[in-house]
């Protein structure tokens, strides 16, 4: 490892160090990040078990609905937990102290990376694990399949993630709100409960744009007929990768325009 | 080593309804402690914020010991540091843990014995364990120093930096930044409002008003060139004297 890739891993992981210690630092927040998903585990766990006598949707296989939860929060999660961490140094005002050290963007951007996958299995872990003793389910019993929907789901919730960080450096603290809003925008065409032939056919052109739809498609095919769609998979990293690409230059063109707005110094509340 | 510590070639900031900084030049020779001083809007903070790398300029030059800070800033910032009571540190993090991780930022080798060393001389060991956001203004003040000295820099840049101290923690504060610098050789440019203190700690004061450079010179050239008794008489007579001519100085 060269000298200047070792001082670039431990700026990172400086910046990683501050997101652990605040998360430690508050113990209302470490618990808010297990509480949703514990809590919508719950309310579709036990829908499943209604559903599983009086639906044939669910009896043909009865995770289908609380693994579609569950990979639906990869998505939310791994959005929110970059933009949380990237709004921690906006409420405090920050970025000021940060980018005078020799900080690098990118190095920034790859610390908000690394703590929204630890968010996500702070968050996702204790409810995929009650579900086995509360339903029967495991949602690892999907296998290998499973860690592939985990990356694209978290690669897509980065890019989403990337992209409302470079709305909120270039309009300021009001689009706040979008950290918390977006992703619901896409749930609907993501087909995450229900199949993409329920849209109606205009409709399933966008859906099949969205690398979501090829992960809830692939985890019904592999819940229902026991095939994991390669296809479907390639597909989805395809577009992962473009989205990703998007976001990041989003990012990363508002984060210049703000060095060159002097928005660096001022933002915050 | 050559060369001054701070170099601004017809540096010019636009916005698009203002002129924040209109066409300055100036020099901070290497080991001295420099003033930039100036009403509010006068430009002061905007240029700190450029040398600092923060903010990008429409057009001009600037070099940061020796180096070209638009082109090369990241071989510079780890040589430099800031300091502003504006700018608090995290306020949910302990002290010990900001200083930890600016500590990290910066790649120092023996975090503990630097931050256990700065804690000493500053007088901050009593509080390193509490929120950084529970301490009074003179606390906050002596922390945000003490981030600001973590990296030994050589180039420091202050803004106002005994703004809303009482009189006995701004003294102590000045004392410190005077005995730091006598022993370290470092290069000291600070933007401020407080005349005594200019007066007190810098060698070299350039007086600005309305993103220009309106005049220069030590505290004490400034003085006399006025017939005043002290900077901020020079300081009041160049803010309301509407015959001062609003050309850069050579």
């Amino acid at each position: 490892m060269t000298r200047e890739l070792r001082s670039s891993a431990g700026r990172v992981w400086a910046m990683l160090l501050r997101y652990l210690y605040l998360l430690r630092s508050s113990w209302p927040r470490t618990l808010e990040l297990l509480y949703w998903p514990t809590l919508q585990m719950l309310i579709w766990g036990f829908m499943s078990q209604f559903l599983y006598v009086n639906s044939s949707y669910v009896f043909r296989a009865f995770g289908v609905l609380l693994a579609a939860v569950m990979l639906w929060d990869v998505l939310f999660r791994g959005q929110l937990g970059l933009s949380m961490s990237f709004l921690e140094e906006m409420w405090a005002r920050n970025l000021g102290h940060l980018f005078v050290t020799p900080l690098r963007p990118y190095e920034w951007v790859l610390s908000l990376l690394s703590m929204s996958m630890i968010r996500v299995l702070l968050g996702m872990m204790p409810a995929a694990l009650l579900a086995i003793p509360l339903y029967h389910y495991s949602i690892f019993a999907l296998g290998m399949p499973l860690v592939a929907f985990f990356a694209v789901l978290l690669i897509m919730g980065w890019s989403l993630g990337l992209a409302i960080c470079g709305l909120i450096l270039r309009q300021g603290m009001g689009a706040e709100g979008l950290a918390w809003t977006v992703v619901f925008t896409i749930s609907p065409i993501s087909c995450v409960y229900y199949p993409v032939s329920t849209l109606p056919g205009w409709l399933q052109h966008a859906a099949w744009a969205l690398p979501s739809t090829y992960v809830f498609e692939g985890m019904r095919a592999v819940l229902f007929a026991g095939i994991f769609r390669t296809d479907y998979l390639l597909s989805a990293l395809s577009l992962d990768i473009v989205y990703v690409a998007l976001g990041a230059i989003t990012f990363f063109v508002a984060f210049r325009d703000a060095r060159r707005r002097g928005a660096l110094l001022q933002m915050g509340e | 080593m050559g060369g001054p510590a701070v170099k601004v070639e017809t540096l010019v900031k636009c916005y698009p309804t203002a002129v924040a900084v209109d066409g300055i030049s100036f020099t901070v020779a290497r080991g001295t402690t420099a003033a930039l001083l100036g009403g509010n809007g006068a430009g002061k903070t905007t240029t700190l914020s450029i040398l600092l790398g923060l903010l990008l300029p429409t057009a001009g030059r600037v070099q940061v010991l020796g180096e070209d800070i638009l082109r090369h800033r990241y071989r510079v910032l780890p040589r430099m540091n800031f300091s502003s009571p504006f700018v608090d540190l995290p306020h949910r993090l302990t002290v010990r843990q900001n200083l930890q991780i600016y500590a990290r930022l910066y790649g120092l080798p023996d975090q503990r014995r630097r931050i256990d060393q700065l804690a000493s001389d500053l007088q901050i060991s009593a509080f390193l364990e509490r929120p950084a956001g529970k301490l009074s203004a003179g606390q906050k003040t002596r922390v945000a120093l003490a981030k600001a000295l973590l990296n030994e820099p050589e180039l420091l840049l202050l803004d106002e930096p005994t703004a809303s101290l009482d009189p006995d923690t701004a003294d102590w504060v000045r004392s410190y930044l005077e005995s730091w610098r006598a022993h370290t050789g470092a290069t000291i440019l600070m933007a401020s409002h407080n005349m005594g203190e200019v007066e007190r700690l810098c060698s070299e004061v350039i007086m600005m008003k309305a993103g220009r450079i309106v005049d220069r010179g030590s505290p004490q050239t400034l003085i006399d060139r006025y017939g005043r008794t002290n900077l901020e008489e020079v300081f009041l007579h160049i803010a309301r004297d509407a015959r001062v001519e609003l050309q850069p100085v050579k």
